[in-house]
């Protein structure tokens, strides 16, 4: 954490959610968090959080959560004004820090797509790519998954009010999947799994479900995305298939979408 | 004469980016604007070109409140299209998880969004403060709906489970038979919510509505049933384009949708509820009459007592699916790929939710088309502003903002569903 967040006058923390391009379900993890909700609520001041709130208060805040990609030239400008605003700055979810689903269109030509296909391409106003926070500010942590774990966003909360690193694991979700004692569906039964290159968070949940793990925790630290890709040749999938792993919720991370752009190659 | 304007630049409370904008003229109302400047998502665009299999994981990010109702839809109208039929206890298991959706969703629009306009405070929080015992009982039962999704799911956010055929895995019975406590409490609870919701005061405010929502020979709709009207609509799922069209508006990133000829519709619990009152459990039906819900219910400000009464459904039809299941032979029945177009409607919490996809014999998606809820009652919010601006013109400003909020509350609008819809330009220009 690049400060503490308590004030120094001693007054309670003051809270911010902002929102960019996004299916509003990070924040929702937030009121979701049921256990914990009023006693977070009672330790911090939520000044500006306007799903959940009327009351809508000017900045500063000490700690400022952002869901959602940058989309547009008003949030690109937006989100400066955000940065000078908060003391410290959380990026939740994929889209905050991956770009999102939506940074599918970034291998399009989006000028193009809307000059061809609105009626009325004057009353859109859309960015040619979908980037995430940290290509535009500063970002003091990224939570990642689409959605974030509630649980890891309680630890995160609790580590920065407390000014403390919060403890969220950087390791792979083929870890978690062992610690479960899941028999490896990538390994016996040749299903095409992410497990290996995404960052753990979810509790593997995909593979314990019958179904490989499809990335939504975006890479972790040191993924190695080309050996999957040629695990994945190996076991026979095609390549437009691999393509289409690696351009999930986190297609925009640079781990994946170097992988994704070597299968297209191939 | 002296014109004033209502204006608030950020709808709170609802889910996605709108601003509403109300210009007086005297005690006429000369312009109102819903303003939607949620950014576009192009997810019709991207969809294409993807495996139909990713289609439920994909879509389910329009919504983080309603990932579930995309799911629905979309596996929905892939199998039609796909001709693939699963075995009754996978239907009941998606009525189930469909459930866990409503309650989870009801509650935090009945609690957390809608609730603090009529008790004047400016979120749950506050809400709290005053009234412990009752957001206690919120975040319970919100919690009870969503740990339904869970164990259907893996998670309550874009659970992981839904698949074209069937589920990934499927629950055994001893998993469910768990959440039975619970249930029987979230039942109760259910009936003291709408019980509660006879202490509020509504506005006096009746608007003529066309009401739109699913209608099964049997059941209260949730993945079934066949597109019905007051106004004598009464169409399948594959004929919706034929009969509801789409507005662009400049001041909307979400189309208006109108039915073709008439204008514009309500969709959601009222719309449900006066269609099909009928087809309530009797435990419902009983605990609506006793605080005076009868339909057709015409005030929108009812709408959340409404959603109370459909809590007590969705609690009751949960408790009814675990106590009779008995888990299928297979999690998801085999498909086989071919070319085709499938339709299917749904009833997420908010209202009917329209799909669409065309695909090729590799079970890639050629075309695919979404009409959310809440991008269906857009204009609906809009003329009911039109008319009810027009009771406030003697009122305060700082009220008569707070009660034109109110009245878009009212819809529960989600304008992140809504936003992304605009791709629909997209889709026809390659048709």
């Amino acid at each position: 954490m690049s400060s503490e967040a308590k004030s120094k006058s001693g007054s309670k923390p003051r809270i911010a959610v902002f929102k960019f391009a996004s299916c509003d379900g990070c924040q929702l993890s937030l009121l979701d968090a049921e256990d914990e909700l009023l006693s977070v609520a009672e330790q911090v001041e939520i000044a500006y959080f306007p799903e959940a709130s009327r009351t809508m208060l000017k900045g500063p805040y000490d700690i400022g959560f952002v869901e959602g990609s940058i989309t547009t030239h008003s949030d690109a400008q937006r989100i400066q004004e955000v940065r000078r605003q908060c003391k410290t700055l959380i990026t939740l979810g994929a889209c905050a820090t991956a770009g999102g689903i939506q940074a599918l269109r970034n291998w399009k030509d989006v000028d193009e797509f809307i000059r061809v296909v609105y009626a009325t391409p004057q009353f859109i106003t859309t960015l040619k790519l979908s980037t995430p926070i940290a290509e535009h500010v500063p970002v003091d942590f990224e939570l990642r998954g689409c959605p974030i774990n509630k649980l890891q966003l309680v630890e995160l909360i609790a580590a920065t009010l407390a000014g403390r690193k919060p403890n969220i694991p950087a390791h792979s979700v083929c870890i978690e999947c062992k610690r479960k004692g899941n028999i490896c569906i990538a390994v016996t039964r040749d299903t095409p799994c992410m497990g290996p290159v995404t960052q753990a968070g979810c509790g593997a949940l995909c593979p314990s479900y019958d179904r490989g793990c499809y990335g939504c925790f975006g890479p972790m630290e040191t993924a190695n995305p080309s050996s999957l890709a040629n695990h994945f040749r190996y076991i026979g999938q095609p390549s437009a298939q691999a393509v289409r792993a690696f351009r999930g919720f986190n297609a925009w991370a640079w781990q994946f979408r170097q992988a994704s752009e070597e299968c297209e190659r191939q | 004469m002296t014109g004033r304007t209502i204006q608030v630049d950020q709808l709170a409370r609802v889910e996605g980016e709108g601003s509403l904008y109300i210009k007086m003229a005297g005690d006429r109302v000369a312009d109102v604007k819903l303003k939607i400047y949620e950014p576009p998502r192009f997810f019709e665009a991207f969809l294409r070109g993807r495996h139909y299999s990713e289609v439920p994981d994909l879509t389910a990010r329009i919504c983080g409140i309603c990932p579930i109702a995309y799911q629905m839809s979309a596996v929905h109208a892939l199998e039609r299209g796909m001709n693939v039929h699963p075995e009754p206890a996978i239907r009941q298991l998606r009525r189930l998880f469909y459930c866990g959706e409503w309650i989870e969703s009801h509650t935090l629009h009945i609690y957390m969004l809608h609730a603090p306009d009529f008790v004047e405070c400016a979120d749950v929080i506050a809400l709290a403060r005053d009234h412990r015992d009752l957001v206690e009982r919120a975040l319970h039962l919100k919690k009870i709906g969503n740990h339904i999704v869970t164990v259907l799911g893996g998670r309550e956010i874009h659970p992981i489970s839904a698949a074209v055929g069937g589920f990934y895995k499927i629950p055994t019975k001893a998993q469910l038979s768990e959440l039975v406590p619970d249930l029987e409490w979230a039942l109760q609870a259910s009936l003291e919510t709408l019980h509660w919701t006879r202490t509020l005061e509504f506005p006096n405010f009746e608007q003529d509505y066309e009401f739109v929502a699913l209608r099964h020979p049997e059941e209260y709709p949730l993945n079934e049933g066949r597109l019905i009207s007051n106004r004598g609509l009464d169409i399948d799922a594959a004929e919706y384009e034929d009969h509801f069209t789409e507005l662009h508006v400049k001041h909307s990133n979400a189309l208006h949708s109108v039915v073709r000829g008439r204008g514009s519709y309500l969709v959601g619990p009222l719309a449900r509820f006066n269609l099909n009152f009928d087809r309530l459990p009797a435990i419902a039906q009983d605990a609506a009459l006793a605080v005076h819900l009868k339909p057709p219910v015409r005030n929108p400000f009812r709408s959340i007592g409404v959603r109370a009464v459909e809590l007590v459904f969705a609690c009751n039809e949960a408790l009814r699916i675990i106590r009779e299941y008995e888990p299928p032979a297979v999690p998801k029945c085999e498909v086989s790929s071919r070319a085709g177009v499938g339709h299917a409607i749904t009833e997420a919490p908010r209202g009917i939710l329209y799909h669409r996809y065309a695909f090729s014999e590799q079970g890639l998606i050629l075309t695919a088309k979404i009409v959310p809820p809440t991008s269906q009652n857009l204009k609906r919010m809009e003329d009911d502003l039109r008319e009810y601006a027009a009771q406030l013109v003697a009122w305060p400003q700082e009220e008569a903002t707070w009660k034109c909020e109110q009245a878009v509350r009212n819809y529960d609008p989600c304008i992140s569903c809504a936003t992304h819809f605009l791709t629909l330009h997209i889709e026809r220009a390659f048709e």
